[in-house]
């Protein structure tokens, strides 16, 4: 063995990348471009008019905004590509059999894809910090300090994703996932605002989703604010979803392929 | 002799409560091609994925090229090439790439890889579509790039699902003619199909499956002249005639069989058989003769036709 296995198949999925790269690189730099726009300026106005800072530690309804929506950019690609991607290579095109008749295992396939995914979020969150600053909502050193907690926020998605996707039957499976738990947990997350303004009974249940942890650590390092969760905490956490998200992906994957 | 590459004993696949492959006993020798001959549903791509060290086995005892596929997975893959019935390559990537991919799944550096994607690009015809990607190539093209995919780590034994399913017959001939090549460079191939010709032209040896179980062995030859006479007549007659014409022919043939749409006559002498057909007042609408072949050895053996 030369090279482990995992990284072959990173290898694989970035050769594959590379010829789609171009949609993807668009909508990457544009959607936080539109977000920004819309919410953090349109919508910030009214808010920072009405607030004068006041609710949000004196910072601009923009700064606000901006680093929590680059934890929430981070779980939607993790999710993203560990969802229609993963389908496809189970069942649509079945690559995955194909890796799997070579020596490369599901351990590795599972965890070089999750490794590719890891790369992908350190693109696609760069390349938010970098709409970000060009914004003004924080400066691009301190926005880039954000990079590695939207990473593991979208790898706490990406894992347990996989094991999720690995499950299904088809996409129905896929379409309710981000339609009843990804778009919700964008929206409460503590993203828009302050989870202290969710009403008293649904506080804790924002506690305990990943994205509020990664929401947290992401505003409180590109910011310098103090975050409600202590940052070990939310770190410990994240890390948490993330490796017990990839042994379930492993266990599951090997469940439905190997058969 | 020397030991032989795949060994299977009682071996065994359920999923869940159903047999796919009930207890069959099978030995591949170094350099040969052997076949699974069988109807849809008959266990040979069950086999075919427990030989490939994908699929874990339900029951037996299973050796493949020396090895434990459930102790010994990625050796085994590591020497083996698969042509598995669904083509599974990157629609995305091109020729080349795919190629290029699956040589490093495998762990061979960058500089082997490079040259033996030439020769197998040149193996399968398809040097010049090396850029094109997969999506605009022909179910031929896609079966030899399968193929040379499968080569791409020089196995020792090359395992081919329904290698020309779905071909057209120039395809499929164009592919026998690239089996044939590999197997006089040595390689050992198992096939399987439900195409009694197919068998024929690649399988040195072969057993026939139905429902899980083995129901012949041998080489295409021993196995006609084993259970069936050597030759056929074939009567198409009109659907009224039909019932009355089965009744005349009783005891005419060393054995007839009656199908739906026509009446086939085993015969060693096809010629006294015909002047016997007319003798009995029988007036088919046409009529041929042919050889036995090994879709007669399974009627033969299952009361069913291999293809329906
Ligand atoms: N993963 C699976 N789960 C449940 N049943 C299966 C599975 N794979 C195969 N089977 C069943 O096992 C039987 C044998 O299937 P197999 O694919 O081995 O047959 P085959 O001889 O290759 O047929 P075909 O010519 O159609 O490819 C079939 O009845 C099939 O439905
Ligand atoms: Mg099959």
């Amino acid at each position: 063995m030369r090279t482990p296995a995992f990284v072959r198949v990173l290898e694989g999925e970035a050769r594959v990348y590379r010829r789609v790269w171009r949609g993807s690189v668009i909508s990457t730099f544009l959607n936080p471009v539109l977000f920004l726009a819309a919410m953090g300026l349109g919508l910030g106005r009214l808010v920072d008019e009405r607030t004068a800072g006041v609710g949000l530690d004196g910072l601009t309804y923009l700064a606000f905004l901006a680093p929590g929506l680059l934890a929430a950019t981070a779980m939607q690609t993790g999710a993203g590509d560990s969802s229609w991607p993963v389908m496809a290579g189970i069942k649509w095109r079945k690559t995955y059999d194909a890796v799997l008749a070579t020596p490369v295992g599901v351990a590795s396939l599972t965890v070089g894809h999750l490794a590719w995914v890891g790369i992908r979020l350190v693109f696609v969150s760069v390349a938010f910090v970098l709409v970000m600053a060009a914004f003004g909502a924080v400066g691009l050193a301190a926005g880039l300090t954000a990079v590695p907690a939207a990473v593991l926020t979208g790898l706490a998605f990406a894992a347990p994703m996989v094991a999720y996707t690995a499950g299904l039957k088809g996409e129905q499976g896929l379409t309710s996932m981000f339609r009843f738990g990804i778009v919700p947990l964008f929206l409460f997350s503590g993203t828009f605002f302050p989870v202290s303004q969710l009403p008293d009974w649904l506080e804790p249940l924002a506690w305990v989703t990943p994205l509020w942890h990664g929401v947290e650590l992401s505003r409180s390092t590109a910011l310098g604010t103090v975050p409600v969760p202590p940052p070990w905490l939310s770190v410990a956490y994240l890390a948490s979803w993330t490796v017990g998200g990839t042994w379930l992906a492993v266990v599951r994957m090997r469940r439905r392929l190997v058969t | 002799m020397r030991s032989p590459l795949v060994t299977a004993r009682a071996l065994t696949k359920r999923f869940g409560e159903f047999t796919a492959v009930d207890g069959i006993d099978f030995d591949v020798h170094q350099g040969e091609a052997f076949g699974f001959l069988g109807p849809n549903g008959a266990g040979k791509s069950s086999t075919m994925r427990m030989i490939g060290a994908v699929s874990p086995i339900s029951g037996g005892t299973l050796t493949v090229l020396g090895l434990d596929p459930a102790a010994d997975g990625p050796a085994i893959r590591a020497r083996l090439g698969v042509v598995p019935q669904e083509d599974n390559l990157d629609q995305e990537l091109t020729v080349w790439e795919n190629l290029y991919i699956y040589g490093r799944y495998f762990d061979l550096p960058r500089r082997v890889i490079l040259e033996r994607i030439d020769e197998l690009l040149e193996f399968a015809q398809l040097t010049e579509r090396r850029n094109d990607t997969v999506e605009h190539l022909s179910g031929g093209m896609k079966r030899r790039l399968t193929i040379a995919r499968g080569l791409i780590n020089q196995p020792d034994l090359l395992l081919l699902d329904e290698p020309t399913t779905g071909l057209d017959p120039q395809a499929r001939h164009a592919l026998w003619d690239r089996l044939y090549r590999l197997k006089q460079r040595g390689v050992t191939l198992i096939v399987t199909t439900h195409y009694m010709d197919e068998a024929e032209q690649l399988c040195d040896r072969l057993v026939i499956m139905d429902k899980g179980r083995i129901v012949a062995e041998g080489s295409p030859r021993d196995l006609i002249a084993r259970y069936s006479p050597r030759e056929v007549v074939e009567l198409r007659l009109a659907p009224d005639d039909h019932d009355r014409a089965v009744a005349s022919l009783d005891g005419l043939a060393r054995r007839i069989e009656v199908l739906p749409d026509r009446i086939l006559l085993y015969t060693d002498d096809a010629e006294a058989t015909i002047g016997d057909v007319f003798e009995r007042g029988v007036e088919p609408e046409s009529m041929l003769t042919r050889r036995s072949t090994l879709e007669d050895v399974f009627l033969r053996l299952t009361g069913r036709r291999l293809v329906d």
